[in-house]
């Protein structure tokens, strides 16, 4: 019994993991680059919901679409900030930047917002389907499954269909060719990013859903956990985010609730090593074939 | 041309952090230099009278950001309403100076070395316990007096044993006081109450075991609850990066049958599991100390959850009694909230060490060792004793720890009510 219950919050704390790996692995697999101010991203989205929910007391739903409209405007004004300037240069001092605006968007929150803790309403309500007994399967875990499958069967076929979605595959194989073949490489990626921070906000309305502890650092530790989902998963892999966020969140109660709560997060990331030390590219990663 | 663009709009934006980030400081002292201008009557006596009396430089770091930020805003502006108390009071005045220590080591180290160069004669410690540790070493070394209005933990006083390893651990700190309850002393004087009322038969406790606060209390009340024969079904932790997701937690102390959860952690925890617990069901009887003290004000919580938690804790706001109602409306005049423990403490320390001095012979000059010297010699002797808002007639001794005695308070209809 507390088997099944423990698998349950697994998953719960799991579906919020994969939801913001999905973000992450889909700017990665696309411009090619770890977008660290993701989860602060996701931390805005939360406030925005918050203060049209909360604040404002208007419906959840127009919460999250005001929180997916500034979270968009958000990414793209970053993009062009920061990231397009520094397009030629080597990755790795995008990868800075991006720990930079992390840090300013968690420094300008607390400026704009206090660091005082504020309270998610709790948007599904608190109930769930029972299974019988004391086995609960929260609403919430449900709905946040859900918007992973919607979004995961969205992004594949967005990407796998339409002129633009091939357009961003073709900037993520090959720029230069791409840009032969007329494709504007500069608008994709900025693109990239908007959509990328659209589910950032939806992500974040669903992680404070399920952990309503609103601060403006709520997004950095499930941003880093998820992005570990996402490399366990293989990353630039929309499917393995999704399968490392679930897989990330089971392990992770499951050594809480057997081994220790102290120890949770250090076996987590010992599973991780194990993985990518057996499989480098993650669980559905890509083979990577260097071409000589 | 578009990176001189990028360049000034980024310089535009630290001018403007700038701005915004010393407005809070400034307006604070205004509003001081105000209230000690419309007592001290006409326009210039003001400087001069602080001139020719002796003005003392008081410094204390807290958490003004960050997550225990409204411990150590709280901290700040009740001693502020202390300063411009006594400096209203002519004679003896006060300088306060509260500088940012994020409830972090390092930073409340960097806090402390500010107020030195500042010219901090008097210390007021850190407001939380982990950077209090770090802060109560550099003031132990440097002799400066130190009184913290609410880091709890004998590793900021020192020269106490720990209950599992029957050593002292750290050296007694000379010069290092409390104006709370000592940690083991909340956990003790909690598992005594839960005890006398017979408010439970099996006990679980959640604590964090990275933060010096929690596992403090834990380690006392687990002892003092095995000496009163209260069984502990469930011990389960936490630390600051698994501070979202109880559900483990919870599930164990259901599952081990306990009727009482011992939480000793700050509120913002506190308010996840009540939460947490609410979703599955759990409905046993809280048990919180006094890092339990602003739930209610919490923004968006629901305060029907916290509906019978009780906890102990030396400040009630809605008190009857004068100096307390007097504090609570000057305080929502000036802050515009509810004052809790954390700036009545700050407040008590400030008043606390005013009355030490104000007999005292003191040089304008004075160093700050001397200043210790003094201070220490008066808080210990036996003719010292202290009426504030936290307690009647607290005493102290060479431990540093403060003497006066917690009551318990219980949530009913979203406000503490007493239990004695």
């Amino acid at each position: 019994m507390s088997f099944i219950n423990n698998l349950i919050n697994g998953i719960s704390l799991g579906s919020v993991y994969a939801i913001i790996a999905l973000g992450y692995t889909m700017v990665y697999g696309i411009a090619k680059m770890l977008n660290f101010a993701h989860g602060d991203i996701i931390m805005v989205g939360a406030y925005i919901c918050f203060f049209v929910c909360s604040g404002a007391g208007l419906s959840p739903i127009l919460g999250i679409l005001a929180a997916v409209l500034v979270c968009t405007v958000l990414g793209i004004v970053i993009e062009q900030l920061a990231y397009k300037p520094l397009r030629q240069v080597t990755s790795l001092a995008v990868l800075i930047t991006a720990i930079g605006v992390s840090y300013f968007l968690q420094n300008a929150a607390q400026l704009l917002w206090t660091s005082n803790p504020r309270i998610f309403p709790a948007i599904f309500g608190n109930g769930g389907v029972q299974l019988g007994g004391d086995l609960t399967i929260p609403y919430k875990t449900l709905v946040t499954i859900g918007a992973c499958v919607i979004i995961m069967v969205a992004l594949i076929l967005f990407t796998g269909k339409t002129r633009t979605g091939k357009a961003m595959r073709a900037c993520s194989e090959d720029k230069d060719a791409a840009q032969l073949m007329g494709i504007n490489i500069n608008s994709t990626i900025s693109l990239t990013f908007a959509i990328g921070s659209a589910l950032a906000a939806i992500a974040g309305v669903l992680l404070c859903a399920a952990y309503p502890k609103l601060i403006p650092t709520t997004g950095s530790m499930p941003g880093i956990k998820a992005f570990t989902a996402a490399v366990f998963g293989g990353i630039g892999s929309i499917p393995g985010a999704f399968l490392g966020g679930i897989l990330l969140g089971v392990i992770e109660i499951f050594s809480s609730a057997y081994l220790s709560t102290e120890l949770a997060n250090a076996i987590v990331f010992l599973v991780l090593i194990v993985i990518l030390l057996v499989k480098p590219t993650g669980l559905l990663g890509k083979k990577i074939s260097e071409k000589v | 041309m578009s990176k001189k663009f990028l360049a000034l709009a980024l310089a535009l934006l630290m001018v403007c952090a700038c701005l915004t980030g010393c407005g809070d400081s400034s307006s604070s002292s205004t509003a001081s230099t105000a209230s000690t201008a419309s007592t001290a009557s006409t326009d210039e006596s003001a400087p001069e009278a602080s001139a020719d009396g002796v003005t003392l430089k008081i410094g204390g770091t807290g958490p003004l950001t960050g997550g225990a930020a409204i411990y150590g805003n709280a901290a700040k502006n009740g001693a502020q309403i202390a300063v411009d108390e006594i400096n209203a009071l002519g004679g003896l005045q006060l300088e306060l100076r509260y500088e940012d220590d994020v409830h972090d080591s390092e930073k409340a180290v960097t806090a402390y070395n500010t107020l030195k160069d500042w010219g901090m004669q008097i210390f007021l410690g850190s407001v939380t316990s982990k950077p209090a540790v770090a802060t109560s070493t550099e003031a132990n070394a440097d002799h400066i007096f130190f009184l913290t209005p609410s880091a709890s933990s004998t590793d900021v006083l020192g020269g106490v044993e720990n209950p599992l390893t029957e050593t002292i651990e750290i050296p007694r700190k000379d010069n290092i006081f409390q104006m709370c309850f000592v940690d083991p002393n909340q956990g003790s004087a909690s598992a005594q109450y839960i005890y006398d009322q017979k408010l439970g038969t099996k006990v679980a406790v959640i604590y964090k075991n990275d933060d010096v606060y929690s596992t403090g209390i834990y380690n006392s009340f687990s002892t003092k609850a095995e000496e009163l024969g209260i069984e502990v079904v469930s011990a389960t932790t936490f630390t600051d990066d698994t501070s979202t997701d109880f559900s483990v937690q919870i599930a164990d102390a259901k599952d081990s049958g306990a009727d009482l959860v011992f939480l000793p952690m700050y509120y913002e925890a506190a308010s996840m599991i009540l939460i947490q617990a609410d979703a599955v069901g759990y409905e046993p009887t809280w048990f919180g100390v006094d890092g339990m003290d602003g739930i209610l004000t919490l923004d968006g919580f629901d305060t029907a959850l916290a509906e019978g938690v009780m906890l102990l804790t030396p400040f009630n706001a809605d008190s009857s009694d004068e100096a307390t109602s007097k504090f609570v409306s000057t305080y929502k005049e000036q802050f515009g909230d509810v004052p809790n423990q954390f700036a009545a403490d700050a407040y008590d320390c400030v008043w606390s060490i005013y009355n030490a001095l104000k007999d005292e012979d003191i040089a304008a000059d004075a160093s700050a060792s001397d200043l210790c010297d003094k201070l220490i010699a008066k808080f210990t002797s036996s003719d010292f004793s202290y009426d504030g808002l936290t307690g009647e007639g607290m005493t102290w001794d060479e431990t540093g720890a403060v003497s006066k005695s917690p009551k318990g308070m219980v949530i009913q209809d979203g406000a503490y009510v007493g239990l004695d």
